[in-house]
């Protein structure tokens, strides 16, 4: 069984608000507040896709579309147990247009050999538009199943569980199939071991261009952009908190519930 | 030109997500002169009247046996043919798992910009402007698509439904289409667990613990309260890290949107990424010992202190209220 996984190489979303800077012309975080890291869903979905291949066997592929630094992903995520990875240099690449991202690693994707299973992070923790993994399943003409914690293979089957209205829902699906990964208590990403970085250092990394792959300007350039950020700012939180009085905790307590019927809250 | 709101759920009444965005769009509309059309997709159709009454000038009712189910494959293709029809313009879904779903694959086919996870959609006098919090909430970015066709997924409880109007009219038509029923079957179901009845992201009320409950236990307390207020309990990501609660109460960028009209933060901090998860909230409180703890600067209602003395206290107080009302 072969799986790819897409991550992205994200600023670290726990760095705090008061390090956190924009660079309001450029329309995106300023590169430096905080470190990179791969985003919290595409490691929970390398996570899955480890386990999978310790239980049924094959081996791991990790693709991501960015620039030399994001080689730091790769290697990590080499560390955590994939097999090969994969750079796309986004030099040429339209940025924060996910049908364009989606169109690129389709392109890799397709250049592997006989892929059973993608998987995603549901969202990339950023910008968080949350569309790669229905547009990879689009493009690679492939079921697409959302929201997934786990999942077991039957022979040519997935079966896998998803979040629904509701509760879970658990759905079969022919292979190949594109899912995106959500965040569970039995996906929690592993902690590489010394050892394993040390291998990571010795594992393949393939690079490719967009041309390379033969998108040209008008597929993967700025002219395929469907989006303009017209803005990017941080909102002003003018705190417009009433703190409720009381001698002791008991009185504030009391004082708390009076005041949520004095606001007709309750 | 007209704004398209694609609408599923519900039965004679649409459901409340589809009339919060029926709302938006109507406004849209006023504010752009357009005209509303919603595409009411499988059982949905049955609301098509009502839907007029909260702001659609025409519905195009779309019925099919593999429409029955959520399944998205067929629903894409539903909506596809209603977007089709209606030709280029703004199209609006309601932000719930199956609106995560079918946009970006609907997107695609139209070959469509779109914008996920919008808290509002604007009309600047020559185009629509779409707002999205970003770096897990600690940014917003505002967003044009420069396709003919745009798609915006609305978060819900983010727009406001119009008080039914008997006296609007529209018409209503039906679209044949013969949606391709999905390669995804659905085997199984599981039921979430819900405490207090209600399920997290529905739910009026949400009592919430972090890291500053210091275990498992307090929950029971928060459980207590939340039921009184028939409510359900939600968590911070610690919490959910920490073990004490499962990650289905994970409210926050990496777990669920929630939009009560009463939240209540108690031990939470108020990290942004929790914060994206439930600033749309109408009423905020939060309960903690550190008065420069950064959740003071979204909650409306604080109290500082030891949520051990505190909690017992407001508990007793809500059932005095409760029993008395």
């Amino acid at each position: 069984m072969h799986i790819a996984v897409c991550v992205k190489q994200i600023l670290d979303p726990e760095i705090s608000p008061r390090a956190f800077k924009i660079d309001p012309v450029r329309k995106e975080a300023v590169p430096g507040s905080g470190s990179l890291v791969i985003g919290p869903f595409d490691l929970n979905a390398l996570e899955v896709a480890v386990q999978l291949k310790e239980r049924y066997g094959g081996r791991v592929t990790v693709l991501t579309l960015g620039s030399e630094k994001a080689k730091e992903a790769l290697r990590r995520a080499l560390a955590m147990g994939a097999d090969a990875a994969v750079l796309i240099d986004d030099g040429q690449v339209a940025a924060k247009e996910p049908s364009v991202t989606a169109r690129v690693l389709a392109a890799a994707i397709r250049r592997l050999d006989s892929v059973d299973l993608v998987l995603c992070g549901r969202q990339s923790g950023e910008w968080d538009f949350g569309q790669v993994g229905a547009l990879l399943a689009e493009e690679l003409g492939m079921p697409f199943v959302p929201f997934v914690p786990r999942l077991e293979v039957d022979g040519q089957v997935l079966r896998l569980e998803r979040e629904a209205e509701g509760g879970l829902a658990v759905v079969e699906a022919p292979r190949p199939c594109v899912a995106s990964i959500t965040n569970a208590n039995d996906n929690v990403p592993r902690l590489p071991k010394v050892k394993d970085i040390m291998m990571a250092n010795r594992k393949p990394i393939t690079t490719y261009t967009a041309a390379d792959l033969g998108l040209g300007e008008a597929e993967a350039g700025d002219a395929a952009n469907r989006l303009e950020v017209l803005e990017l700012f941080i909102p002003e939180v003018k705190s417009e908190c009433e703190f409720v009085e009381g001698d002791s905790g008991a009185e504030k307590g009391v004082n708390l519930a009076r005041k949520l019927v004095e606001r007709k809250v309750i | 030109m007209s704004i398209v709101v694609l609408a599923w759920g519900g039965g004679a009444e649409p459901a409340a997500a589809v009339k919060e965005v029926l709302g938006g769009a109507r406004r849209l509309a006023d504010a752009s002169g357009r005209a509303v059309v919603a595409g009411a997709l499988g059982p949905a159709a049955q609301g098509a009247p009502a839907m007029i009454t909260y702001g659609a000038d025409r519905v195009l009712t779309v019925e099919h046996d593999a429409l029955a189910q959520a399944d998205a494959d067929a629903y894409v293709d539903a909506a596809e043919a209603v977007c089709r029809q209606v030709g280029d313009g703004l199209v609006l879904l309601p932000g719930d798992r199956l609106g995560w779903e079918i946009a970006p694959r609907l997107a695609h086919r139209l070959q469509a910009g779109l914008v996920t996870d919008c808290v509002a959609v604007d009309w600047d006098g020559s185009r629509f402007v779409m707002t999205k919090p970003v770096y897990g909430g600690k940014a917003m970015a505002r967003l044009a698509a420069t396709t003919g066709v745009q798609v915006a997924l609305v978060r819900n409880r983010t727009m406001e439904a119009l008080a039914a109007d008997p006296g609007r009219t529209g018409t209503v038509e039906p679209l044949t289409v013969s949606p391709t029923s999905g390669r995804v079957k659905v085997v199984a179901h599981k039921a979430e667990e819900s405490v207090g009845q209600v399920r997290l992201e529905d739910a009026p009320v949400v009592v919430a613990g972090g890291r500053g409950l210091g275990g498992p236990e307090p929950f029971k307390e928060l459980e207590e309260i939340a039921r009184l207020l028939g409510g359900a309990v939600g968590a911070s990501l610690a919490a959910v890290d920490a073990g004490w609660i499962s990650p289905a109460h994970q409210v926050g960028q990496t777990g669920k949107s929630v939009a009560p009209d009463l939240y209540i933060a108690v031990g939470i901090s108020g990290a942004s990424q929790h914060v994206a998860g439930m600033s749309g909230s109408r009423t905020i409180v939060a309960i903690n010992k550190d008065p420069e703890a950064p959740i003071f600067r979204v909650a409306h209602v604080g109290a500082v202190g030891d949520y051990k003395e505190i909690l017992p206290a407001f508990l007793e107080e809500l059932r005095r209220i409760k029993g008395s009302a």
